[in-house]
């Protein structure tokens, strides 16, 4: 059984078709890449999926459940999860509250219990900030846990933000160019990060430009082009497909 | 105990306040301490709504006359007991914000300060002309506050309410802040759609910090009202609430103690400034635009991160 299934899909913007009637199914514990060049429609995409933006037309089904057109909030709390390509840190607060903020959805969020702080809520805080070190260790991040996420280099922050998205425990984690302004060995890192992920059972969903990383850790790849679908399969049948070459990957090369 | 800045603080801040009657010469003193404590009472809810919810308000001091005309009315006319007219006024205030908040901070951008400026504006206007109820521009006396047969009479019992009522405050502040709420809370001021994708209703936070707020300047107002026995419609006019702003954003946006400094300087301010009694909008004006350039985080941060600067570097 599919985990997210897409069908007829398409956003406009006035008169551009960012995406058109697009459809693809993302089964549950693979690594699935979506590529294409600059302005293909892979963020928009994106922000579709996880309710950022409203679509023009078509479905979006997450457990056979109709969710498009639903709050972020909404979707978060059905398992979903991402990270942005233009960052969306929260630079007023430590790395490891940001995570923390990650964890909301599963810490008490009653307003008089906190306000009165009482014995429950100091408890559980005290075990999310544990976790959330644990989630900052695993990502690389070990160093930072208390820094001001303001203070951090960017590379850091890519990486806080795959802290905080995984804080949410989702079923389903989109990462939106989690290597891009990285240099290799930051980028082998973030490589490893998600494979393990992967390896926890969580559904990976990327849009990447580094087509080592692609290549290397996919199990299913979507091209995308002027919004529309190009071609769809594993990485061998992505590379081998003269369509895909001649619209991205022979530019590259 | 002490050992957190969080306990540490509030134990100077109660150290503070019980020493500084012994520098009280004379009753005066007390008046001007007790609008201090009230003053930055006001201001720590303020604070949550816009140092760490990142929302403005420009009607707080509407909601404050609210809180003053409600007990005032509702003691004098209804013969209500003052502190279920001081609960019953603030439950009022706070589903007026409620009303007002939602559909606003369903959008993004600072739309609250538009509207709350609307309303504080209309709130005054409404106060001076429904003379049969609040007695115009002329102002209403206020009963004493009693309770169980106690009345709180003369400035030095009030001091001692202010006190307890700031130390109060800021506990529930502190706490709320470091919490789930809190946290969200000041999520949704560093990104909105960052906060989303967590699972963050964010138009809710806001609505809840508008209205604690709100609610905090209600209680305040009605305290007011009956220490002070009088009322005049100007206690809720555009010019205080710009000056609750001033406050915070002198003391420093998103620091509770910061927020309480900011308000004991500015109530503290015109009276070694009473020469200058005509020029005190631009005088606020003038702090306003000073802090905005050269202390931008506010005072209180400003300080500590020189302090850690200088820690840092021996």
């Amino acid at each position: 059984m599919s985990l997210l299934t897409v069908a007829g899909l398409s956003k406009e913007f006035g008169g551009v078709h960012a995406v058109e009637d697009l459809s693809f199914t993302i089964h549950p514990g693979t690594i699935h890449s979506i590529i294409g060049p600059n302005g293909a429609g892979k963020t928009t995409l994106f922000n579709l999926i996880t309710g950022v933006y409203v679509p023009s037309r078509g479905s979006i089904r997450l457990d056979d459940k109709e969710i498009a057109g639903r709050r972020p909030s909404e979707l978060a709390a059905l398992g979903m999860s991402r990270t942005f390509q233009n960052l969306q840190v929260f630079f007023n607060m430590s790395a490891v509250e940001n995570v923390m903020v990650g964890h909301h959805l599963h810490l008490g969020r009653g307003f008089l219990p906190a306000l009165l702080r009482l014995p429950s809520v100091v408890r559980r805080d005290r075990a999310c900030r544990a976790h959330c070190i644990e989630l900052l260790e695993f990502v690389g991040l070990g160093r930072y846990v208390g820094a001001e996420a303001a203070s951090m280099p960017y590379g850091a922050l890519k990486r806080l933000e795959i802290a905080r998205a995984l804080a949410a425990q989702p079923r389903l984690l989109l990462l939106d160019e989690p290597a891009a302004g990285l240099n290799a060995t930051e980028s082998r890192e973030i490589d490893e990060v998600i494979k393990k992920v992967a390896a926890t059972g969580v559904t990976v969903v990327l849009v990447e430009h580094d087509m080592k990383m692609v290549m290397g850790i996919s199990d299913h790849i979507l091209v995308l082009n002027y919004g529309r679908k190009l071609a769809e399969g594993t990485p061998a049948e992505v590379r081998a497909n003269p369509e895909v070459v001649a619209a991205y990957l022979g530019a590259q090369g | 105990m002490w050992k957190s800045p969080r306990t540490g603080g509030l134990g100077l801040l109660a150290v503070l306040l019980a020493a500084a009657p012994l520098t009280f010469p004379n009753a005066y003193f007390y008046d001007v301490a007790v609008n201090a404590l009230f003053n930055a009472v006001i201001c720590v809810g303020l604070n949550l709504l816009i140092g760490y919810g990142g929302q403005i308000s420009l009607g707080h001091a509407g909601f404050y006359a609210l809180g003053a005309y409600g007990s005032a009315i509702l003691v004098g006319r209804y013969g209500l007991p003052p502190l279920a007219a001081m609960l019953v006024s603030a439950t009022g205030v706070g589903m007026l914000a409620f009303v007002v908040g939602r559909p606003i901070l369903k959008l993004k951008g600072h739309y609250l300060a538009m509207a709350t400026l609307g309303i504080g504006i209309i709130i005054h206007i409404v106060l001076k002309t429904e003379s049969g109820l609040t007695g115009g521009p002329d102002g209403m006396g206020v009963d004493p506050f009693q309770i169980a047969g106690f009345a709180v009479s003369g400035d030095k019992a009030w001091y001692w309410v202010g006190a307890a009522l700031l130390v109060l405050a800021v506990w529930l502040a502190l706490n709320l802040v470091d919490s789930p709420v809190g946290r969200a809370l000041r999520a949704v001021h560093g990104s909105e759609v960052g906060a989303e994708v967590v699972g963050i209703d964010t138009t809710r936070y806001k609505v809840l910090v508008f209205v604690v707020s709100a609610v905090f300047a209600s209680l305040v107002g009605s305290l007011f009202a009956h220490k002070n026995g009088f009322i005049t419609p100007d206690i809720g006019s555009f010019f205080r609430s710009i000056e609750l702003v001033t406050m915070v954003v002198l003391g420093g946006m998103a620091s509770t103690f910061g927020a309480v400094i900011g308000a004991v300087i500015l109530t503290l301010l015109p009276q070694f400034l009473a020469a200058f009694e005509d020029y005190e909008a631009m005088v606020l004006g003038g702090i306003m635009m000073g802090t905005m350039i050269f202390l931008p985080k506010g005072l209180l941060p400003s300080v500590r991160g020189l302090w850690a600067r200088r820690r840092a570097a021996p």
